[in-house]
């Protein structure tokens, strides 16, 4: 299969960056959409030109490292999954691809198409945690926690920390990620000591990182690989006001 | 001449040694702890458990890992589950029993001492991680679930789904974060370990690269924790994260650490093919797959490019059942990895290449029904169609083994420090607790027990004798390690060639698997011993390195790692045409039962093979520890 | 979450005033009725018509706020760019929103403040001197140029609330899995019922269904 692709070219935060084209020649249908760029690379190279810089790493869809935004939908056309997951077959012969890092502003450009995510980790520093030091945890099962919380849990939890949803939105917010986190943590039992804590702060981190607001639009749960579903801003909205009119209660 | 290794196991029995250990090792006050600076390296289930603990503890922690964030360190990637010896299913399971099990598996290949700490410790791993909010998977009840893993006869792996690693790792990587908040634990992402600095005899500190702006930095400390992972992308195509490497052990080896068993590497036999030249990694489908696929392929080398239904049943080959009657396509990973091997070796392998073989489900299908197979394996059908392509319930999967994890790492003792004071080595960079194969469902485990609660009890040993020896980050040790680091990374800008990193490796990598993959034998690991170096040499010519070292350059990045590959990928083959016997993950064809199974030979190398570097082009010289086997006895694998 | 409580608001105030308008397919009486009614209440109604003010500027003020900070958020557009889920409405809240707000104003002037239509003022108020409401419609919609604005700011409305009118559940946190898709299918049928109702009256007088009580 031959390709024409359209990819993002930018050296550094500081300078402008354009859309640059390219041809591929002879991709076989079963290459994944990385490594089409592997050998774009590897042909640039062979020419003299830098390659074009992009992030991945397992390459099989859980590391959340890969980042990009193939024709417009971040990861690419192929729901629900990482851009590491998407595979030539799924493009016409002869298409023209655009390729663009995820734009949001509070992930700035490193390189090409490489982004700076450390926003997510700083939204985690603040509170998405249950502080538990080593050597104090009690024994496992001394805490029943009902089979439907903890599938829930496990749902919220599945998150890949990709930033899909923050560059999906039209508004560039981190509100799904952030939701996963505290209806992960605040659905069980161990996490109910810092549930209030928790969300007020991560919320506060979250906004001060310069996210867009929540509208609803639902495009992250479209477009996110690990399905985490929007309902779980609706319960990081409900433990917000929970935790905040019992905040002004205490006060 | 051969030196010995003392690992320092303390004395008494088995089940009291490592009680009786803490009870007697140095500590370090509460008040002085502040004042010891710890590095840590890598940030997966061994280092950012590490990290956290130490910094809960009070000491100055920093962190580096080369991912963007140490959320993605590659632990995250391991799907099974985790081994504990809860006994929660009342099957008979024991501490004891764990430890034996892992010794084992790993065909007497292990230290008993660490093995039997590890089962010890299992069980307050899952109570830590139930602690941080591990979602485990729970029956109705409310309790832990349990499922039996890797042919185990008793249920005591916990699992998330299967994303079990991934669970594993955000609970350690929000205990970091915790950390990191608290401002006990300084985090360096995209930051890589380039050089060891050995001061006086005593690992003091390491030179790094900042993958984002260049820029290289000394880093002093008190003590350095290496828990960088595996070296399995020596084969380039693997089941590892395209970023993982050998550099940080590599360069440690090159200080004076010893490097232990770098042969032993683990190979999966049910992953998904190669589908051509482009390939940049392999994907793992669960071998619980076996359980009802028939493995096959054709008869004749003229039939592998025809449709499953032209080739009738009389001209398929169900070399597995053949071979191994009673076992059949359960044969365990080593054996029915080799025969793949062989059937595709002889040009019968299936599909892109010839390198696979048919995993097949339509007897099965045909038996139990699509419904009953769908509920069954319905998510790996759909891994296996997201890749390829192919729908599994129509067409015979193709699969082919790969290279997986890797047992060898750097020497370490009782204590995981290694040879050089102050270097200790943790998770799958030590050699300690697998032997020569690991069980299912123990890597977790052993990086989550070293990072936890080993490591944060014997560092304290080592660093209450070390206060106020930091040195400063201007002595001259640390000067010489720089000038080398920036040397070499000049002299791979300044090659300018004509090849791409990325093809050396491949080069590399297909040497690897052919001469010291699966099955070895004297007279191919002398072959690549012979090409390695010509490589090497051809690598450092040819190979060219586009951009600046003062930016983002993720060519040079890797430039750098295959150079260490190359140079590592001998040490392999050298230890493997030492260890003249088959044990485990290392198979040599020389020695096999008449069944094809691994032929120990426990007189002669009952012994973890350590190697001491000496000097580029020189011959690494060898110390032994020998293996004392004092509760288990050694016996045969059988799996008739 | 002051969007969605100042949002709730405005659309009750949406659903009562189309069921007090609707009183005209019943005759001049009824509507005439009541708006006298509403008229009747005296301070009381300017204490609704400030409360409601009051929700419309605070709706407005902090969308707008949060636009501008979505919009900082997003320094650098995509340049192809495809969406998934969300629909036209979701994505164009505060674009529908000012025009709405621009309709509203407009509607004031012309029923509340009645400046737009000179002939208003030729209407004969009863003898008690109110109003004749019924009348000030049927006129004011025989008008192609302002019943086709009415459809079009309605029109916007219904756009605003298909998904503005669920989407308050998810701010409040009151709706789950489960419940999400059908909030959303009801809120996009209750705007359209809206919208259907309220451009009922002018289509209906523009089909002369509805004449004047009182010719000029």
């Amino acid at each position: 299969m031959n390709f024409r692709l359209r990819i993002w070219r930018q050296l550094n935060l500081k300078s402008s960056g354009k859309l640059v084209d390219y041809d591929v020649e002879n991709i076989s249908p079963h290459t994944s959409f990385l490594e089409m760029l592997d050998v774009l690379n590897e042909k640039l190279l062979g020419r003299g030109d830098e390659p074009v810089a992009f992030d991945s790493d397992c390459r099989e869809g859980i590391c959340g490292t890969c980042s990009l935004t193939v024709n417009g939908e971040a990861h690419g056309p192929d729901h629900p999954g990482a851009v590491c997951e998407l595979y030539m077959r799924r493009f016409r012969d002869g298409a023209t691809i655009t390729v663009e890092p995820f734009r949001v502003g509070a992930f700035p450009i490193v390189k090409d198409l490489v982004i700076d995510r450390s926003a997510l980790d700083r939204i985690v520093q603040a509170g998405g945690f249950i502080s538990a030091r080593a050597g104090s945890a009690p024994e496992a099962n001394s805490i029943p926690i009902p089979k439907h919380d903890s599938d829930l849990a496990m749902e919220a939890a599945a998150c890949i920390g990709c930033g899909a949803c923050a560059a999906a939105c039209p508004n560039r917010s981190a509100m799904l990620f952030t939701a996963a986190k505290v209806s992960h943590l605040s659905l069980l039992p161990q996490g109910y000591p810092e549930r209030d804590r928790r969300v007020l702060k991560m919320v506060q981190v979250m906004d001060a990182a310069g996210f867009g607001n929540c509208t609803n639009t639902y495009e992250c749960e479209a477009v996110c690989p690990a399905e985490i579903s929007a309902s779980f801003i609706s319960k990081l909205n409900r433990e917000y006001a929970r935790a905040q009119f019992r905040r002004r209660l205490g006060e | 001449m051969i030196g010995t290794l003392d690992a320092k196991i303390p004395p008494g029995p088995l089940a009291q040694k490592w009680r009786s250990h803490r009870d007697h090792m140095r500590l370090v006050n509460p008040n002085n702890r502040r004042k010891f600076d710890v590095i840590v390296v890598g940030s997966g289930l061994a280092g950012g458990s590490a990290a956290a603990t130490l910094g809960e503890l009070g000491y100055r922690v920093k962190c580096f890992c080369f991912q963007d964030s140490p959320r993605r360190a590659h632990s995250i990637a391991a799907q099974g589950g985790i081994n504990a010896a809860k006994n929660y299913q009342n099957d008979g399971d024991s501490v004891y029993r764990l430890f034996h099990d892992t010794i084992k598996g790993g065909d007497f290949r292990s230290r008993e001492a660490n093995v039997y700490r590890l089962a010890e410790i299992s069980n307050i791993i899952i109570d830590q991680c139930v602690a941080q909010g591990v979602p485990f998977a729970r029956e109705y009840s409310g309790l832990l679930a349990n499922r039996s893993f890797g042919g185990s006869q008793v249920s005591r792996t916990f699992y998330a789904r299967g994303q079990t690693g991934q669970q594993l790792l955000l609970g350690c990587y929000q205990a970091l974060c915790r950390q990191i908040a608290a401002g006990t634990v300084e985090m360096f992402p995209q930051t890589e370990m380039l050089d060891l600095v050995i001061v006086d005899g005593q690992a003091k500190g390491i030179i790094t690269r900042s993958l984002r702006s260049g820029k290289i930095d000394r880093h002093a400390a008190d003590a350095v924790v290496l828990a960088t992972g595996g070296y399995g992308n020596v084969f380039y195509l693997s089941t590892n994260a395209r970023g993982c490497n050998v550099t940080a052990t590599y360069r440690a080896y090159k200080r004076g650490a010893l490097f232990a068993n770098p042969a032993f590497t683990q190979i999966h036999p049910t992953c998904i093919p190669v589908s051509g030249d482009y390939q940049s990694k392999l994907t793992l489908m669960s071998e619980s797959l076996r359980n009802d696929g028939r493995v096959w392929v054709p008869k004749r080398k003229e039939d592998r490019d025809k449709p499953r239904g032209e080739i009738p049943e009389a001209d398929r080959d169900y070399y597995l059942e053949r071979k191994y009657p009673s076992y059949g396509n359960l044969a365990p990973r080593d054996i029915s990895s080799r025969a793949a091997k062989e059937v595709c070796d002889e040009g019968r392998g299936v599909g892109p290449g010839g390198r696979g073989v048919y995993l097949d489900f339509a007897d099965a299908i045909k038996r139990l029904g699509e419904d009953v197979i769908r509920e069954r394996y319905g998510n790996l059908f759909e891994v296996y169609e997201k890749i390829t392509g192919e729908n599994a319930y129509k067409v015979p999967m193709r699969i082919y083994p790969a290279v997986h994890y890797t047992m060898g790492g750097l020497w370490v003792d009782y204590d995981l420090m290694s040879n050089l004071p102050g270097l200790f080595v943790i998770g799958e960079a030590n050699f300690s607790d697998h032997g020569a194969n690991r069980l299912g469902a123990s890597a977790l485990m052993q990086g989550l027990a070293d990072g936890y609660f080993v490591l944060p009890n014997t560092l304290p040993n080592y660093l209450a004798s070390q206060m106020g020896k930091r040195p400063p980050p201007d002595s001259a040790e640390f000067g010489e390690a720089e000038g080398c680091v920036c040397a070499r990374i000049e002299k791979l800008l300044s090659v300018n060639g004509t090849r791409s990193v990325d093809s050396f490796h491949r080069e590399l990598g297909l040497l690897l698997w052919d001469k010291c993959g699966m099955s070895r034998n004297e007279k191919g690991l002398r072959e690549a011993l012979q090409k390695i170096p010509e490589l090497r040499e051809q690598f450092w010519r040819d190979v060219r390195v586009l951009g600046s070292d003062q930016d983002y350059n993720q060519a040079l990045e890797r430039a750098g790692r295959v150079a260490d590959f190359l140079e590592f990928a001998e040490l392999m083959c050298i230890d493997a045409l030492e260890r003249d016997e088959s044990a485990g993950g290392h198979f040599r064809e020389e020695h096999q039962t008449p069944d094809g199974e691994a032929l120990r030979d426990d007189e002669r190398h009952a012994a973890v093979y350590a190697w001491e570097f000496q000097g580029d082009g020189q011959d690494p010289k060898l110390h032994r520890e020998p293996l004392q086997f004092e509760t288990v006895h050694l016996a045969q694998r059988s799996y008739k | 979450m002051i969007v969605a409580i100042t949002g709730i608001i405005l659309i009750l105030f949406v659903v009562g005033h189309l069921l007090g308008n609707l009183q005209i397919f019943i005759g001049p009486d009824w509507i005439n009725g009541y708006s006298q009614h509403l008229r009747d209440l005296g301070p009381l109604l300017w204490v609704i018509r400030s409360f409601l003010l009051a929700s419309v500027i605070i709706h407005i003020w902090v969308t707008i706020h949060l636009a501008i900070e979505n919009r900082r958020a997003r320094p650098e557009a995509y340049i192809d760019r495809h969406y998934v889920k969300a629909d036209f409405a979701s994505r164009h809240m505060v674009m529908s929103g000012l025009i709405v707000l621009a309709f509203i104003i407009y509607h004031l002037a012309h029923f509340t403040v009645r400046v737009t239509d000179p002939r208003f003022g030729l209407l004969k108020a009863d003898p008690l001197g109110h109003y004749d409401v019924y009348s000030m419609m049927v006129y004011g919609f025989q008008n192609y140029f302002v019943s086709g604005f009415y459809v079009l700011g309605l029109f916007l409305l219904a756009l605003h609330l298909s998904h503005g009118s669920s989407s308050f559940f998810q701010s409040l946190g009151l709706n789950d899995k489960k419940l999400t898709p059908r909030l959303a299918l009801g809120g996009r049928i209750f705007a359209w019922l809206l919208f259907a109702g309220y451009t009922s009256i002018p289509v209906a007088i523009l089909l002369g269904i509805i004449k004047p009580a009182q010719q000029l």
